[in-house]
């Protein structure tokens, strides 16, 4: 049959090709085996050196006036090598019992252990200076268990930066997916959030390498890093470690620390951005956590403790925390409907308390009962008028609304350089139709354009967004991208390298003028006898331009008051807070949040006050605090 | 049990499978394969009881290992080929779609998306794939004429490649290779003419630097170490100047059993799994690392003689295959520990320790097995 013909001719063909290949690998054999053998033996002879890696120096982290937020602090660290540990379980079981362990997660241990093989160390955690003496006389019963000094990060700071750096942790089986095996070889901790963990790559630096020379059984005789100086090293190779760079922070610890402190009782986040070239001045969030516990090896009880804390320490509100604006977007919609020409800007309207659309006996009511009398967009953002803002929303139109809160930032991710961010919401007729699935819920009503108007509804945003918006209010218009890293070092010879701002598409406006009406505004919010945001800014030695906010967590019916005392304190009102100064040629714009604060001017304000003290370095003298 | 050969079957002409069904417990093993199997492994275990340290515990986790690839090779030697071929799209789609899970919903083991987990046994369906691709090329081909059409030949490229590349984005670039090349050794064996091979060959080598670029960082260090080990000898290219050493110093005679001074100083890495082979070299010499690779060749050839002695278009390309892709995990793993190829993790078949691979390896000579019993059963 010809197809067995050809089918036979082709596993002949194969086997001359086993028998070739067969016949090369004999060939290589016999050249490493025979020819060769005697240069082989020798270097077997003389293999008395060992290749061990040696960790980078992680880079540290400074703040914008050179202060040293993270560092790098000696510590003895328990580490295993897995190829000569045998019972892996009982040598666990053993140092628990002798509290090595703490409470580290178990399982975790030991898939690490075993994921990792050859040479490579395996950190099983730091241990004080006491557990390490309680090891070092037990060390001859763990074969494959040893201490060694190692360096652990330290944040002087704790709390106050947990947010906004981040921290490392112990190399988990997950992280060893995502990085090169080799690079990570001598090294225990990796970056797990915040800038630790974006600019991995930058602090990390590159593994080393020594020759060890060792003796038959293993034992190290001679180590080029432990040798004194002119002790000879036999021509053992050595490739010093390249140290991470030093990272130079945006944040200023001074206003970081000032916002944290006026922070410390409260839920929420406050960010400080500089309008210039969107420099984050400060980014607090609270409650925190001390990162320094992760650095050291946080067991598995704390740290189900921590992310089940109902205060949330571990999530990032200044990133991730969604909030309805509340009244803080009046200047921005002030802002649009100048540009859409859906006010005049000198007009007055009168306020008597509640609005109502054409056609409708649905009450939308102001803040203020009694209403505002007439006003006009100026007076309107300086004491919060929501009735103007219904009617100015209803005569911009949510589409326009949207758009316009979109220009400022809202909506999408700002582009900070660290993760977690979110884009929050801003909505639409196009939003709703794909949100819901029940047609009679894809409509968009008017009525849902007329809280729009003071940021209440679907609307919401994070504080890093608010501070960005402030800073384009006070930049009139520019806007950059929020960043913390300005700059980074080289750890040896001081290279330094400095990061370009990025500049994002400015606010549109037809006339520049318009502008200046939004910022007289917010000026008098806090400077005039009736602007809302007045008493926490008495007597500042600077102009502040501000505006408060008020977000419902919950709705009031129609015929119901909000009662303060009687409401259950998570479903108070969030207070927020937006400011820049100085006014005349802001360098700050601040942002802060207060959940279930009661009014912004009240809860948010003092805090916001705090921050600009600490930038202008005024001491405060308790004017505005009551 | 007594392991009967295929020719005690006798007059009665039952098939394999219906003699187990009815409780005639005869089974149907191929005795060469068997015995030089057998063989290999107990040299195996000699070798792993020097590289391990000498440990009992290893050894014992090893010994388990084989006895489930000898219960594997001993089911599938049971099924006869026409059952394997009916089965065969439906394994390999199955083996796809488990692919797709895993990509989806895998558990990490060893820095990559591969391992699927099943209650206790985890396991890697891409290790499945070096079997599933050449079943499915075999009967893809097996009702057509041979050699392949053009567009015959670009439906088993496809049916090669896909998986391959799949895997390759776990990322598992030696399991992507061998994949490859069972179904590139399965599609040479239908006869494509020397034009296509060319074709074939030059489009590969076209697309040599879009892979590159598809490649891990770890995946390039590993072929420019390859390319010049001697470039980095504190980082990657360790690995390979200790194992020649361990080779070389071995001698034709060998440093003897627990003496090898590079695998007991742990100068030489993954000693037990990918760089047995040079174990063995220090410690057996040339000798020894010469009846090894008799071993396998008796193997090897005892399969393409079975493929040439086949009934049908099917078996004969799936034997064929089977027999020359264990020849390639043999030289690939042989070539790199002895600095012929590139750094890729593939085990020495039946002697390194561990390996989902054990258990498949098994199956493919359990098929191998089925073949040439129920070739005799229709001769007679």
């Amino acid at each position: 049959m010809r197809e067995q013909q050809l089918f036979q001719s082709r596993v002949i063909a194969c086997a001359i090709a086993v028998l070739l290949l067969t016949g090369a690998l004999v060939g290589r054999l016999v050249q490493l085996q025979v020819v060769d053998t005697r240069h082989f033996a020798e270097l077997s002879e003389g293999n008395r050196i060992r290749t061990a890696p040696l960790s980078p120096t992680r880079g540290l982290i400074f703040d914008r006036n050179g202060l040293l937020v993270a560092e790098n602090v000696p510590t003895w660290q328990l580490v295993a090598v897995p190829e000569e540990i045998d019972d892996l379980d009982g040598v666990l079981n053993e140092l628990q019992q002798l509290d090595l362990l703490a409470g580290a997660d178990r399982e975790e241990l030991m898939r690490l252990v075993r994921s990792r093989h050859g040479f490579e160390r395996v950190t099983l955690g730091n241990l004080s200076e006491s557990q390490a003496a309680r090891f070092a006389v037990r060390r001859h019963r763990f074969p494959g268990i040893d201490i060694q000094e190692g360096l652990v990060r330290y944040y002087p700071f704790g709390n106050a930066v947990a947010h906004a750096v981040g921290y490392v942790g112990s190399i988990s089986t997950d992280d060893l997916e995502t990085i090169d095996r080799g690079e990570y070889a001598a090294t225990s901790q990796i970056g797990k959030t915040g800038i630790e963990r974006r600019y991995e790559s930058i602090l990390h630096g590159a593994v080393g390498y020594r020759q060890q020379e060792v003796n038959a059984q293993g034992r190290v005789l001679l180590d080029p890093v432990a040798a004194e100086a002119g002790d000879s090293q036999r021509g053992l190779l050595m490739r010093w470690p390249t140290p991470g760079k030093h990272l130079i922070l945006s944040f200023d610890m001074r206003l970081q620390l000032a916002g944290a402190r006026a922070m410390q009782t409260l839920r929420g986040a406050a960010v400080a951005i500089d309008p210039r070239n969107g420099d984050l001045l400060a980014l607090v969030s609270t409650p925190a956590f001390d990162p320094n516990r992760f650095a050291a090896g946080l067991s598995r009880d704390d740290f189900v403790a921590l992310s089940t804390d109902p205060d949330n320490p571990l999530f990032n509100r200044a990133l991730a925390g969604r909030y309805p604006p509340g009244s803080t977007i009046k200047p921005m919609l002030g802002l649009a409907a100048l540009h859409h020409e859906s006010v005049i800007p000198h007009e007055d309207h009168y306020c008597g308390g509640h609005f109502s659309l054409p056609g409708s006996t649905h009450r939308y009511r102001d803040w203020r009962p009694e209403g505002h009398g007439p006003m006009n967009l100026h007076s309107a953002i300086v004491e919060s008028c929501d009735v103007y803002f219904y009617q100015l929303a209803v005569e911009l139109g949510i589409d326009n609304l949207g758009m316009s809160l979109k220009a400022f930032g809202f909506g999408s991710e700002t582009g900070l350089d660290i993760s977690g961010e979110v884009a929050g919401l801003v909505p639409s007729r196009e939003w709703k139709r794909q949100r819901f699935s029940n047609p009679s819920d894809q409509v968009w009503f008017p009525g849902e354009t007329v809280i729009a108007g003071i940021g209440q509804g679907y609307t919401q945003v994070t504080p890093l967004q608010l501070a960005h918006a402030a800073a384009a209010l006070a930049a009139r218009g520019k806007r950059f991208r929020p960043r913390l890293l300005v700059a980074t070092e080289d750890a040896v010879g001081g290279g330094y390298e400095q990061i370009e701002p990025v500049e994002l598409a400015a606010v549109p406006v037809d006339d520049e003028s318009h502008w200046q009406i939004v910022q007289d505004a917010m000026i008098g919010v806090t400077n005039e006898p009736r602007g809302s945001g007045r008493t926490a800014m008495l007597g500042t030695p600077y102009t502040v331009a501000g505006k408060t906010g008020t977000a419902q967590v919950f709705s009031v019916g129609q015929d119901e008051e909000y009662d303060e005392e009687t409401v259950d304190e998570r479903l108070r009102d969030h207070g927020l807070y937006l400011a820049f100064a100085p006014a005349e040629a802001p360098e700050i714009a601040v942002a802060v949040v207060v959940e279930n604060g009661g009014g912004g001017a009240r809860s948010a304000a003092p805090v916001a006050r705090a921050i600009l003290d600490a930038w202008f370095e005024t001491e405060n003298d308790g004017a505005g605090y009551d | 049990m007594a392991l009967a050969t295929t020719d005690d079957w006798g007059p009665n002409q039952q098939r394999p499978i219906r003699s187990l069904l009815s409780g005639d417990l005869r089974l149907n093993v191929d005795p060469v394969l068997l015995l030089t199997i057998l063989a290999i492994s107990g040299m195996g275990f000699v070798v792993l009881y020097s590289a391990v340290g000498e440990s009992g515990s290893l050894l014992l986790r090893q010994a388990v290992r084989c006895a489930a690839g000898l219960c594997a090779f001993l089911v599938m030697a049971q099924i006869p080929p026409r059952y394997l071929r009916v089965w065969s799209p439906w394994l390999f789609c199955g083996v796809f779609g488990l692919l797709l899970l895993v990509m989806i919903d895998g558990e990490v083991g060893k820095g990559a998306q591969r391992w699927l987990s099943l209650g206790i046994v985890s396991f890697q369906p891409s290790e499945l794939m070096k079997l599933a691709v050449p079943l499915m090329v075999a009967w893809f081909m097996h009702d057509r004429p041979l050699p392949p059409t053009l567009s015959q030949l670009s439906v088993l490229l496809m049916i090669v490649l896909v998986p391959a590349m799949l895997i390759a984005r776990q990322p598992d670039l030696g399991t992507a290779l061998l994949v490859v090349a069972a179904g590139g050794l399965t599609i040479l064996l239908t006869g494509i003419s020397k034009r296509m091979i060319g074709g074939v060959t030059l489009a590969g080598l076209i697309c040599a630097p879009i892979a590159w670029q598809f490649m891990l960082d770890y995946q390039r260090a590993r072929v420019l170490t390859f390319l010049n080990p001697e470039s980095d000898p504190l980082g990657a290219g360790y690995n390979i100047i200790q194992s020649k050493i361990a080779i070389g110093s071995g001698g034709v005679f060998g440093k003897g059993w627990l003496n090898g001074t590079q695998a007991h100083l742990e100068f030489l890495p993954e000693r037990s799994t990918d760089f047995i082979f040079a174990v063995m070299a220090e410690e057996f010499g040339l000798m020894g690392v010469l009846l090894l690779l008799a071993g396998y060749l008796v193997l090897v050839g005892r399969g393409l003689y079975i493929a040439i002695d086949a009934q049908d278009t099917f078996t004969r390309l799936l034997a064929g295959s089977l027999s020359l892709t264990f020849f390639v995990y043999v030289f690939v793993n042989a070539g790199m520990v002895s600095g012929l190829l590139p750094i890729v993790g593939v085990p020495l078949p039946l002697v390194s320790a561990g390996g989902t691979s054990m258990v498949t390896l098994m199956a493919g000579f359990g098929m191998l097995a089925a073949i040439s019993g129920h070739r005799k059963l229709l001769a007679q």
